[in-house]
Protein backbone atom coordinates (compact mmCIF):
# COMPACT_ATOMS: atom_id res chain seq x y z
CA UNK A 1 0.00 0.00 0.00
CA UNK A 2 0.92 3.45 -0.34
CA UNK A 3 2.61 5.10 2.80
CA UNK A 4 1.91 8.41 3.80
CA UNK A 5 3.28 10.59 6.70
CA UNK A 6 1.26 13.87 7.82
CA UNK A 7 3.27 17.25 7.20
CA UNK A 8 4.31 19.18 10.21
CA UNK A 9 1.11 20.76 11.51
CA UNK A 10 2.64 24.33 11.20
CA UNK A 11 3.25 23.69 7.51
CA UNK A 12 -0.49 22.48 7.08
CA UNK A 13 -1.56 25.86 8.68
CA UNK A 14 0.66 27.92 7.04
CA UNK A 15 -1.02 26.28 3.64
CA UNK A 16 -4.22 28.10 4.82
CA UNK A 17 -3.14 30.67 6.41
CA UNK A 18 -5.56 33.43 5.16
CA UNK A 19 -8.87 31.37 4.55
CA UNK A 20 -11.36 31.44 7.13
CA UNK A 21 -13.15 27.75 6.66
CA UNK A 22 -11.88 24.59 5.15
CA UNK A 23 -12.65 21.21 4.62
CA UNK A 24 -10.35 18.87 5.90
CA UNK A 25 -10.75 15.61 2.99
CA UNK A 26 -9.52 12.22 4.96
CA UNK A 27 -8.94 8.98 3.02
CA UNK A 28 -10.11 5.44 3.95
CA UNK A 29 -7.82 3.96 1.94
CA UNK A 30 -4.12 3.36 2.33
CA UNK A 31 -3.49 6.10 4.91
CA UNK A 32 -6.42 4.77 6.92
CA UNK A 33 -4.22 1.80 7.13
CA UNK A 34 -0.56 3.51 7.88
CA UNK A 35 -2.36 5.56 10.24
CA UNK A 36 -1.78 9.13 8.68
CA UNK A 37 -5.11 10.20 7.11
CA UNK A 38 -8.70 8.33 8.14
CA UNK A 39 -10.94 9.64 9.64
CA UNK A 40 -9.71 9.56 13.35
CA UNK A 41 -6.53 11.65 11.84
CA UNK A 42 -8.32 13.84 9.93
CA UNK A 43 -10.66 14.87 13.45
CA UNK A 44 -7.24 15.50 15.00
CA UNK A 45 -6.16 17.62 12.02
CA UNK A 46 -9.40 19.71 12.39
CA UNK A 47 -9.00 20.11 16.17
CA UNK A 48 -5.47 20.91 16.48
CA UNK A 49 -5.84 23.32 13.19
CA UNK A 50 -8.57 25.09 15.10
CA UNK A 51 -6.96 24.94 18.30
CA UNK A 52 -3.67 26.62 16.57
CA UNK A 53 -5.98 29.48 14.72
CA UNK A 54 -8.03 30.72 18.34
CA UNK A 55 -4.43 30.76 20.52
CA UNK A 56 -3.55 33.36 17.33
CA UNK A 57 -6.74 35.49 17.53
CA UNK A 58 -7.84 34.18 14.11
CA UNK A 59 -10.07 31.75 14.72
CA UNK A 60 -10.38 28.82 11.70
CA UNK A 61 -14.18 26.80 10.84
CA UNK A 62 -13.22 23.61 10.39
CA UNK A 63 -15.62 20.42 8.43
CA UNK A 64 -14.19 17.44 8.23
CA UNK A 65 -15.22 14.02 5.59
CA UNK A 66 -13.65 10.97 4.91
CA UNK A 67 -13.89 9.49 1.45
CA UNK A 68 -13.94 5.79 0.63
CA UNK A 69 -11.41 6.86 -1.66
CA UNK A 70 -9.99 9.58 -3.45
CA UNK A 71 -8.20 8.01 -6.11
CA UNK A 72 -11.87 7.34 -8.03
CA UNK A 73 -13.93 9.98 -9.30
CA UNK A 74 -17.27 8.52 -7.81
CA UNK A 75 -15.80 9.36 -4.36
CA UNK A 76 -14.85 12.58 -5.03
CA UNK A 77 -18.39 13.80 -6.46
CA UNK A 78 -19.85 13.23 -2.97
CA UNK A 79 -17.90 16.70 -1.81
CA UNK A 80 -19.71 18.74 -4.20
CA UNK A 81 -21.27 20.37 -1.53
CA UNK A 82 -18.88 20.61 1.14
CA UNK A 83 -16.19 22.24 -0.81
CA UNK A 84 -18.49 25.14 -1.98
CA UNK A 85 -18.87 26.85 1.34
CA UNK A 86 -15.29 26.59 2.11
CA UNK A 87 -12.79 28.58 1.16
CA UNK A 88 -9.67 25.97 0.42
CA UNK A 89 -9.87 21.97 0.62
CA UNK A 90 -6.80 19.82 3.00
CA UNK A 91 -6.95 16.39 1.59
CA UNK A 92 -5.32 14.27 3.62
CA UNK A 93 -4.95 11.30 0.95
CA UNK A 94 -1.80 10.81 -0.96
CA UNK A 95 -0.76 12.87 -3.71
CA UNK A 96 -3.41 11.22 -6.13
CA UNK A 97 -5.83 12.25 -3.67
CA UNK A 98 -4.81 15.60 -3.43
CA UNK A 99 -4.89 16.34 -7.63
CA UNK A 100 -8.28 14.12 -7.83
CA UNK A 101 -9.93 16.97 -5.41
CA UNK A 102 -7.86 19.93 -7.48
CA UNK A 103 -8.75 18.69 -10.97
CA UNK A 104 -12.66 18.06 -9.81
CA UNK A 105 -12.64 21.44 -8.17
CA UNK A 106 -10.42 23.21 -10.20
CA UNK A 107 -11.21 27.01 -8.85
CA UNK A 108 -10.61 25.82 -5.44
CA UNK A 109 -7.39 25.90 -3.47
CA UNK A 110 -6.89 22.46 -2.76
CA UNK A 111 -3.46 21.45 -0.27
CA UNK A 112 -1.64 18.19 0.71
CA UNK A 113 -1.63 17.40 4.34
CA UNK A 114 0.83 15.07 3.64
CA UNK A 115 4.32 13.62 2.41
CA UNK A 116 3.41 10.86 0.29
CA UNK A 117 6.61 8.53 0.70
CA UNK A 118 6.39 5.39 -0.55
CA UNK A 119 4.84 2.18 -1.49
CA UNK A 120 5.54 -0.50 1.70
CA UNK A 121 4.29 -2.89 4.12
CA UNK A 122 4.10 -3.16 7.78
CA UNK A 123 7.33 -4.76 9.59
CA UNK A 124 5.81 -4.49 13.25
CA UNK A 125 3.32 -2.47 14.58
CA UNK A 126 4.19 1.19 13.96
CA UNK A 127 6.64 0.58 11.10
CA UNK A 128 6.30 0.33 7.44
CA UNK A 129 8.84 -0.08 5.49
CA UNK A 130 9.44 0.05 1.51
CA UNK A 131 9.35 -2.68 -0.75
CA UNK A 132 8.74 -1.45 -4.80
CA UNK A 133 10.01 0.74 -6.30
CA UNK A 134 7.38 0.96 -9.32
CA UNK A 135 9.73 0.39 -11.88
CA UNK A 136 6.87 -1.11 -14.34
CA UNK A 137 9.34 -4.67 -15.00
CA UNK A 138 9.34 -6.40 -12.46
CA UNK A 139 12.46 -8.99 -11.97
CA UNK A 140 11.54 -10.25 -8.43
CA UNK A 141 12.05 -13.85 -9.99
CA UNK A 142 15.26 -13.07 -10.67
CA UNK A 143 16.58 -11.55 -7.42
CA UNK A 144 14.92 -14.24 -4.91
CA UNK A 145 11.95 -12.25 -4.46
CA UNK A 146 13.78 -9.02 -2.57
CA UNK A 147 13.60 -5.93 -4.88
CA UNK A 148 16.98 -4.51 -5.80
CA UNK A 149 15.79 -1.58 -7.49
CA UNK A 150 14.42 0.08 -4.31
CA UNK A 151 16.02 -2.09 -1.56
CA UNK A 152 19.34 -1.77 -2.54
CA UNK A 153 20.49 2.28 -2.02
CA UNK A 154 21.91 2.44 -5.63
CA UNK A 155 19.69 -0.01 -7.75
CA UNK A 156 22.20 -1.94 -8.46
CA UNK A 157 21.03 -5.19 -10.65
CA UNK A 158 24.60 -6.92 -10.53
CA UNK A 159 25.37 -6.54 -7.00
CA UNK A 160 26.24 -6.52 -4.07
CA UNK A 161 28.55 -3.33 -4.35
CA UNK A 162 31.46 -2.95 -2.29
CA UNK A 163 29.65 -1.18 0.58
CA UNK A 164 28.06 -4.32 1.52
CA UNK A 165 29.12 -5.46 5.08
CA UNK A 166 28.20 -7.49 8.04
CA UNK A 167 25.06 -7.77 5.98
CA UNK A 168 24.24 -3.79 6.14
CA UNK A 169 24.48 -1.33 3.18
CA UNK A 170 27.20 1.64 3.54
CA UNK A 171 24.40 4.62 3.75
CA UNK A 172 23.76 3.20 7.18
CA UNK A 173 24.08 0.36 9.80
CA UNK A 174 19.94 0.09 10.00
CA UNK A 175 19.52 -0.57 6.41
CA UNK A 176 20.03 -4.62 5.55
CA UNK A 177 22.02 -4.61 2.52
CA UNK A 178 19.34 -5.80 -0.37
CA UNK A 179 22.32 -8.38 -1.82
CA UNK A 180 23.30 -10.02 0.85
CA UNK A 181 19.28 -10.76 1.21
CA UNK A 182 19.46 -11.91 -2.32
CA UNK A 183 22.69 -13.82 -2.07
CA UNK A 184 21.35 -15.50 1.32
CA UNK A 185 17.83 -16.18 -0.54
CA UNK A 186 19.49 -17.44 -3.76
CA UNK A 187 22.15 -19.94 -1.80
CA UNK A 188 19.32 -21.22 0.29
CA UNK A 189 17.01 -21.91 -2.96
CA UNK A 190 20.20 -23.53 -4.12
CA UNK A 191 20.12 -21.07 -6.85
CA UNK A 192 23.31 -19.00 -6.62
CA UNK A 193 24.65 -19.53 -10.44
CA UNK A 194 21.81 -17.44 -11.44
CA UNK A 195 23.24 -14.70 -9.81
CA UNK A 196 26.39 -15.09 -12.24
CA UNK A 197 24.25 -14.41 -15.15
CA UNK A 198 24.76 -10.72 -16.55
CA UNK A 199 21.66 -8.55 -15.73
CA UNK A 200 21.58 -6.07 -18.68
CA UNK A 201 20.71 -2.49 -18.14
CA UNK A 202 17.00 -2.12 -17.02
CA UNK A 203 14.31 -0.25 -19.69
CA UNK A 204 13.28 2.07 -17.27
CA UNK A 205 10.79 3.73 -20.58
CA UNK A 206 8.68 1.67 -17.96
CA UNK A 207 8.81 3.34 -14.77
CA UNK A 208 8.54 7.09 -13.69
CA UNK A 209 11.70 8.15 -16.61
CA UNK A 210 8.90 7.34 -19.46
CA UNK A 211 6.65 9.81 -18.14
CA UNK A 212 2.96 8.88 -16.66
CA UNK A 213 1.80 5.64 -16.92
CA UNK A 214 -1.91 4.41 -17.56
CA UNK A 215 -2.85 0.99 -17.10
CA UNK A 216 -6.39 -0.07 -19.34
CA UNK A 217 -8.47 -2.95 -18.69
CA UNK A 218 -10.99 -2.89 -21.52
CA UNK A 219 -13.14 -5.34 -19.74
CA UNK A 220 -14.44 -3.38 -17.38
CA UNK A 221 -14.55 -0.17 -19.35
CA UNK A 222 -17.81 1.40 -19.99
CA UNK A 223 -18.90 2.80 -23.40
CA UNK B 1 41.90 -5.92 -28.47
CA UNK B 2 44.57 -4.14 -27.68
CA UNK B 3 44.60 -0.21 -26.76
CA UNK B 4 46.66 2.93 -27.11
CA UNK B 5 47.34 2.17 -23.50
CA UNK B 6 50.33 2.16 -21.80
CA UNK B 7 49.52 0.67 -18.96
CA UNK B 8 47.51 -1.95 -20.91
CA UNK B 9 51.06 -2.58 -22.53
CA UNK B 10 53.45 -3.02 -19.65
CA UNK B 11 50.65 -5.68 -17.90
CA UNK B 12 50.53 -7.53 -21.56
CA UNK B 13 54.44 -7.45 -21.31
CA UNK B 14 54.34 -9.31 -18.07
CA UNK B 15 55.80 -6.21 -16.23
CA UNK B 16 54.71 -5.70 -12.33
CA UNK B 17 52.70 -2.28 -12.55
CA UNK B 18 52.20 0.33 -10.42
CA UNK B 19 48.89 2.83 -10.31
CA UNK B 20 48.58 5.80 -7.81
CA UNK B 21 45.58 8.04 -7.35
CA UNK B 22 44.98 11.90 -7.78
CA UNK B 23 42.09 13.39 -6.01
CA UNK B 24 40.72 16.28 -7.76
CA UNK B 25 40.57 19.70 -5.83
CA UNK B 26 37.49 21.59 -4.46
CA UNK B 27 37.90 24.44 -6.64
CA UNK B 28 38.72 25.39 -10.11
CA UNK B 29 42.23 25.34 -10.30
CA UNK B 30 44.53 22.93 -12.04
CA UNK B 31 47.83 23.99 -10.25
CA UNK B 32 47.57 21.50 -7.55
CA UNK B 33 47.18 18.28 -10.11
CA UNK B 34 49.74 19.12 -12.16
CA UNK B 35 51.74 19.96 -9.19
CA UNK B 36 51.74 16.00 -8.11
CA UNK B 37 51.34 14.57 -12.23
CA UNK B 38 54.92 16.25 -12.55
CA UNK B 39 55.78 14.40 -9.05
CA UNK B 40 54.69 10.89 -9.86
CA UNK B 41 55.23 10.76 -13.57
CA UNK B 42 58.98 8.69 -13.47
CA UNK B 43 57.08 6.65 -10.44
CA UNK B 44 53.48 5.31 -11.65
CA UNK B 45 52.74 3.88 -14.83
CA UNK B 46 49.23 5.55 -14.68
CA UNK B 47 46.93 7.78 -12.22
CA UNK B 48 43.42 7.11 -11.13
CA UNK B 49 41.74 10.23 -11.11
CA UNK B 50 38.55 9.92 -9.02
CA UNK B 51 35.43 11.08 -10.09
CA UNK B 52 33.92 13.19 -7.31
CA UNK B 53 35.27 10.90 -5.02
CA UNK B 54 33.10 10.14 -1.93
CA UNK B 55 30.37 11.95 -3.36
CA UNK B 56 32.12 15.29 -2.83
CA UNK B 57 32.01 17.97 -5.71
CA UNK B 58 35.42 18.40 -7.18
CA UNK B 59 36.64 19.51 -10.17
CA UNK B 60 35.89 16.87 -12.69
CA UNK B 61 37.97 13.73 -13.72
CA UNK B 62 38.01 14.28 -17.22
CA UNK B 63 39.18 17.41 -16.81
CA UNK B 64 41.84 16.87 -14.22
CA UNK B 65 42.65 13.96 -16.75
CA UNK B 66 43.24 16.80 -19.47
CA UNK B 67 45.69 18.33 -16.83
CA UNK B 68 47.24 15.10 -16.33
CA UNK B 69 48.15 14.10 -20.04
CA UNK B 70 49.69 17.31 -20.39
CA UNK B 71 52.32 17.03 -17.92
CA UNK B 72 53.11 13.81 -19.77
CA UNK B 73 51.23 11.34 -17.15
CA UNK B 74 48.98 8.20 -18.52
CA UNK B 75 45.18 8.75 -16.77
CA UNK B 76 42.45 6.15 -15.63
CA UNK B 77 39.47 8.32 -16.06
CA UNK B 78 37.01 6.62 -13.30
CA UNK B 79 33.53 6.96 -14.15
CA UNK B 80 30.87 6.15 -11.59
CA UNK B 81 27.06 5.36 -12.07
CA UNK B 82 25.68 7.68 -9.59
CA UNK B 83 25.55 11.06 -11.39
CA UNK B 84 25.15 10.17 -15.19
CA UNK B 85 22.76 8.46 -16.99
CA UNK B 86 23.71 6.74 -20.06
CA UNK B 87 23.90 9.27 -22.42
CA UNK B 88 25.82 11.29 -20.32
CA UNK B 89 28.10 8.57 -19.31
CA UNK B 90 28.69 7.83 -23.26
CA UNK B 91 28.84 11.66 -24.04
CA UNK B 92 31.30 12.02 -21.48
CA UNK B 93 33.24 8.65 -22.43
CA UNK B 94 33.38 10.21 -26.57
CA UNK B 95 34.52 13.30 -24.69
CA UNK B 96 37.72 11.59 -22.89
CA UNK B 97 38.75 9.55 -25.10
CA UNK B 98 38.83 12.79 -28.01
CA UNK B 99 40.81 14.40 -25.35
CA UNK B 100 43.13 11.33 -25.40
CA UNK B 101 42.28 9.45 -22.58
CA UNK B 102 43.18 6.11 -22.49
CA UNK B 103 42.47 4.21 -19.33
CA UNK B 104 38.57 4.10 -17.75
CA UNK B 105 37.93 2.56 -14.70
CA UNK B 106 34.22 1.45 -14.26
CA UNK B 107 32.83 1.66 -10.81
CA UNK B 108 29.49 2.62 -9.06
CA UNK B 109 30.87 5.22 -7.00
CA UNK B 110 29.99 6.06 -3.24
CA UNK B 111 26.50 6.73 -2.40
CA UNK B 112 25.93 10.58 -2.31
CA UNK B 113 25.06 10.22 1.62
CA UNK B 114 28.33 11.08 2.37
CA UNK B 115 29.43 13.96 -0.06
CA UNK B 116 28.23 17.42 0.26
CA UNK B 117 25.39 17.63 -1.46
CA UNK B 118 23.70 14.73 0.32
CA UNK B 119 19.93 16.01 -0.96
CA UNK B 120 21.43 15.24 -4.29
CA UNK B 121 19.13 13.03 -6.64
CA UNK B 122 21.18 10.43 -7.80
CA UNK B 123 21.41 8.40 -11.17
CA UNK B 124 22.04 4.92 -10.93
CA UNK B 125 20.94 4.70 -14.39
CA UNK B 126 22.97 1.63 -15.26
CA UNK B 127 25.13 -0.59 -12.90
CA UNK B 128 29.41 -0.64 -12.94
CA UNK B 129 29.05 -4.52 -14.65
CA UNK B 130 26.53 -3.31 -17.12
CA UNK B 131 28.89 -0.29 -17.84
CA UNK B 132 31.60 -2.39 -18.17
CA UNK B 133 29.93 -4.55 -20.67
CA UNK B 134 28.70 -1.73 -22.26
CA UNK B 135 32.25 0.25 -22.92
CA UNK B 136 33.84 -3.08 -24.07
CA UNK B 137 30.78 -3.50 -26.62
CA UNK B 138 31.63 -0.19 -27.36
CA UNK B 139 34.93 -0.95 -28.33
CA UNK B 140 35.01 -4.49 -30.06
CA UNK B 141 31.28 -4.22 -31.69
CA UNK B 142 31.22 -0.48 -31.85
CA UNK B 143 27.78 -0.26 -31.00
CA UNK B 144 25.92 2.33 -28.91
CA UNK B 145 24.45 1.56 -25.84
CA UNK B 146 21.15 1.16 -27.61
CA UNK B 147 22.64 -0.98 -30.12
CA UNK B 148 22.71 1.75 -32.91
CA UNK B 149 26.16 1.04 -34.65
CA UNK B 150 29.12 3.53 -34.10
CA UNK B 151 29.66 4.82 -38.03
CA UNK B 152 33.17 5.49 -37.14
CA UNK B 153 35.89 6.15 -34.38
CA UNK B 154 34.78 4.18 -31.60
CA UNK B 155 35.89 4.75 -28.36
CA UNK B 156 39.25 2.49 -27.62
CA UNK B 157 39.50 2.64 -24.14
CA UNK B 158 41.56 -0.04 -21.34
CA UNK B 159 38.66 -0.84 -19.14
CA UNK B 160 39.23 -1.56 -15.84
CA UNK B 161 36.98 -2.07 -12.64
CA UNK B 162 37.21 -2.45 -8.82
CA UNK B 163 36.91 -5.70 -6.57
CA UNK B 164 36.60 -5.92 -2.72
CA UNK B 165 37.98 -8.19 -1.11
CA UNK B 166 36.59 -6.88 2.53
CA UNK B 167 33.28 -6.33 1.41
CA UNK B 168 30.16 -9.02 2.10
CA UNK B 169 29.28 -11.48 1.47
CA UNK B 170 33.01 -12.73 0.95
CA UNK B 171 32.48 -15.86 -0.66
CA UNK B 172 30.73 -14.16 -3.29
CA UNK B 173 33.10 -10.99 -3.70
CA UNK B 174 35.60 -13.38 -6.28
CA UNK B 175 32.23 -14.57 -8.15
CA UNK B 176 31.54 -11.00 -8.45
CA UNK B 177 35.09 -10.09 -9.55
CA UNK B 178 34.60 -12.93 -12.28
CA UNK B 179 30.94 -11.51 -13.50
CA UNK B 180 33.15 -8.16 -13.79
CA UNK B 181 35.79 -9.95 -16.23
CA UNK B 182 33.10 -11.89 -17.87
CA UNK B 183 31.34 -8.09 -18.56
CA UNK B 184 34.80 -7.34 -19.98
CA UNK B 185 36.92 -5.91 -17.31
CA UNK B 186 40.75 -6.06 -18.68
CA UNK B 187 42.63 -5.12 -15.07
CA UNK B 188 41.19 -4.75 -11.45
CA UNK B 189 42.23 -2.40 -8.57
CA UNK B 190 41.24 -3.76 -5.58
CA UNK B 191 40.18 -1.79 -2.23
CA UNK B 192 42.96 -1.13 0.04
CA UNK B 193 44.64 -3.65 1.74
CA UNK B 194 45.53 -3.80 5.06
CA UNK B 195 43.96 -7.67 6.42
CA UNK B 196 46.79 -9.45 4.35
CA UNK B 197 45.05 -12.69 5.48
CA UNK B 198 41.74 -12.21 3.96
CA UNK B 199 43.35 -10.81 0.64
CA UNK B 200 45.61 -14.24 0.21
CA UNK B 201 42.14 -15.90 0.93
CA UNK B 202 40.70 -14.06 -1.94
CA UNK B 203 43.79 -14.51 -4.02
CA UNK B 204 43.66 -18.38 -3.33
CA UNK B 205 40.09 -18.51 -4.96
CA UNK B 206 40.96 -16.39 -7.87
CA UNK B 207 43.32 -18.05 -8.67
CA UNK B 208 41.46 -21.83 -8.05
CA UNK B 209 38.99 -19.93 -10.94
CA UNK B 210 42.32 -19.00 -12.60
CA UNK B 211 40.88 -15.75 -12.77
CA UNK B 212 44.39 -14.08 -12.70
CA UNK B 213 45.27 -15.40 -16.21
CA UNK B 214 42.04 -13.55 -17.30
CA UNK B 215 42.66 -10.34 -15.61
CA UNK B 216 44.92 -8.22 -14.43
CA UNK B 217 44.96 -7.67 -10.63
CA UNK B 218 46.62 -4.53 -8.72
CA UNK B 219 46.14 -5.00 -5.57
CA UNK B 220 45.63 -1.53 -3.53
CA UNK B 221 47.12 0.07 -0.90
CA UNK B 222 47.12 2.93 1.32
CA UNK B 223 49.38 4.58 3.42
CA UNK B 224 48.22 6.04 6.94
CA UNK B 225 49.11 8.73 8.68
CA UNK B 226 48.30 8.03 12.03
CA UNK B 227 46.20 5.68 14.68
CA UNK B 228 43.49 7.54 14.36
CA UNK B 229 43.37 7.56 10.65
CA UNK B 230 43.41 4.04 10.69
CA UNK B 231 40.71 4.04 13.73
CA UNK B 232 38.21 5.59 11.30
CA UNK B 233 39.00 2.91 8.53
CA UNK B 234 38.39 0.35 10.66
CA UNK B 235 35.16 1.68 12.53
CA UNK B 236 33.62 4.22 10.04
CA UNK B 237 34.25 2.69 6.62
CA UNK B 238 32.13 0.44 4.84
CA UNK B 239 33.83 -1.92 3.02
CA UNK B 240 37.20 -1.84 4.96
CA UNK B 241 39.02 -4.70 7.36
CA UNK B 242 41.55 -2.53 9.50
CA UNK B 243 43.19 -5.02 11.86
CA UNK B 244 43.80 -4.05 15.28
CA UNK B 245 48.05 -4.75 15.35
CA UNK B 246 48.12 -1.88 12.50
CA UNK B 247 45.95 0.89 14.78
CA UNK B 248 48.00 -0.54 17.60
CA UNK B 249 51.68 0.04 15.37
CA UNK B 250 51.42 3.29 14.35
CA UNK B 251 49.41 4.04 17.99
CA UNK B 252 53.05 2.59 19.50
CA UNK B 253 55.19 4.78 17.09
CA UNK B 254 57.60 7.69 18.14
CA UNK B 255 57.04 8.72 13.99
CA UNK B 256 53.21 7.34 13.59
CA UNK B 257 53.46 9.07 9.55
CA UNK B 258 56.97 7.37 9.03
CA UNK B 259 55.28 4.03 10.38
CA UNK B 260 53.20 4.46 8.03
CA UNK B 261 55.19 4.97 5.00
CA UNK B 262 56.96 1.73 6.93
CA UNK B 263 53.81 -0.13 7.19
CA UNK B 264 53.11 0.62 3.20
CA UNK B 265 56.11 -0.67 1.86
CA UNK B 266 56.12 -4.09 3.42
CA UNK B 267 52.98 -4.38 2.21
CA UNK B 268 53.98 -3.72 -1.33
CA UNK B 269 56.87 -6.28 -1.00
CA UNK B 270 54.45 -8.85 0.86
CA UNK B 271 51.80 -8.31 -2.28
CA UNK B 272 54.46 -8.72 -4.85
CA UNK B 273 54.94 -12.16 -3.85
CA UNK B 274 51.45 -13.13 -4.29
CA UNK B 275 50.89 -15.33 -7.60
CA UNK B 276 48.12 -13.77 -9.65
CA UNK B 277 48.52 -10.13 -8.68
CA UNK B 278 50.21 -7.84 -11.73
CA UNK B 279 50.88 -4.44 -9.59
CA UNK B 280 50.12 -2.57 -7.25
CA UNK B 281 47.54 0.72 -6.90
CA UNK B 282 48.80 3.53 -4.40
CA UNK B 283 46.23 5.89 -2.60
CA UNK B 284 47.87 8.21 -0.55
CA UNK B 285 44.56 9.74 -0.07
CA UNK B 286 45.65 13.39 -0.08
CA UNK B 287 49.23 12.54 1.09
CA UNK B 288 50.57 11.84 -2.65
CA UNK B 289 53.86 13.43 -2.33
CA UNK B 290 55.08 10.12 -0.45
CA UNK B 291 54.15 7.95 -3.31
CA UNK B 292 57.44 8.65 -4.92
CA UNK B 293 59.66 7.28 -1.94
CA UNK B 294 57.59 4.05 -1.33
CA UNK B 295 57.94 3.12 -5.08
CA UNK B 296 61.65 3.51 -4.93
CA UNK B 297 61.93 1.95 -1.58
CA UNK B 298 59.52 -0.98 -2.56
CA UNK B 299 61.99 -1.72 -5.44
CA UNK B 300 59.72 -0.31 -8.21
CA UNK B 301 61.85 2.06 -9.05
CA UNK B 302 62.81 2.88 -12.33
CA UNK B 303 59.36 2.46 -13.96
CA UNK B 304 59.93 0.46 -17.22
CA UNK B 305 59.45 1.67 -20.44
CA UNK B 306 57.48 0.69 -23.20
CA UNK B 307 57.33 2.07 -26.73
Amino acid sequence: MIIAQQKPIKDIAAMIADCKKVLLVGCAGCVTVCLSGGEKETEVLASSLRIMRRLQGNPLETVTYTATRQCDPEYIEALENLVKNVDAVVSLACGVGVQYIAERFHDKWVVPAQNTMFVGGSTAHGVWEERCGLCGDCILHRTGGICPIIRCSKSILNGPCGGSQYGKCEISKDVDCAWQLIYDRMKALGKLDKLLEIQPPKDWSKSRDGGPRKAIREDVMIG
Amino acid sequence: MKTESKLQKLLDSGHFAVTAEIGPPKHASAHGIRHHAHMLKDYVDATNITDCQTAIVRLSSIASAVHILDCGLEPIVQMTCRDRNRIAIQSDLLGAYSLGVRNLLCLSGDHQKFGNEPSAKNVYDIDSIQLIYLMRRMRDEKLFFSGEPIKEHEPRFFIGAVANPFADPFEFRVARLEKKVEAGAEFIQTQCIFDMERFERFMEMVRERGIHERVHILAGVTPLKSWRAAKYLQTSVSGMIVPDDIVERLKKAEDPKREGIEICIEQIKHIRNIPGVHGVHIMAIAWEEVVPEIVERSGLFPRPKVE
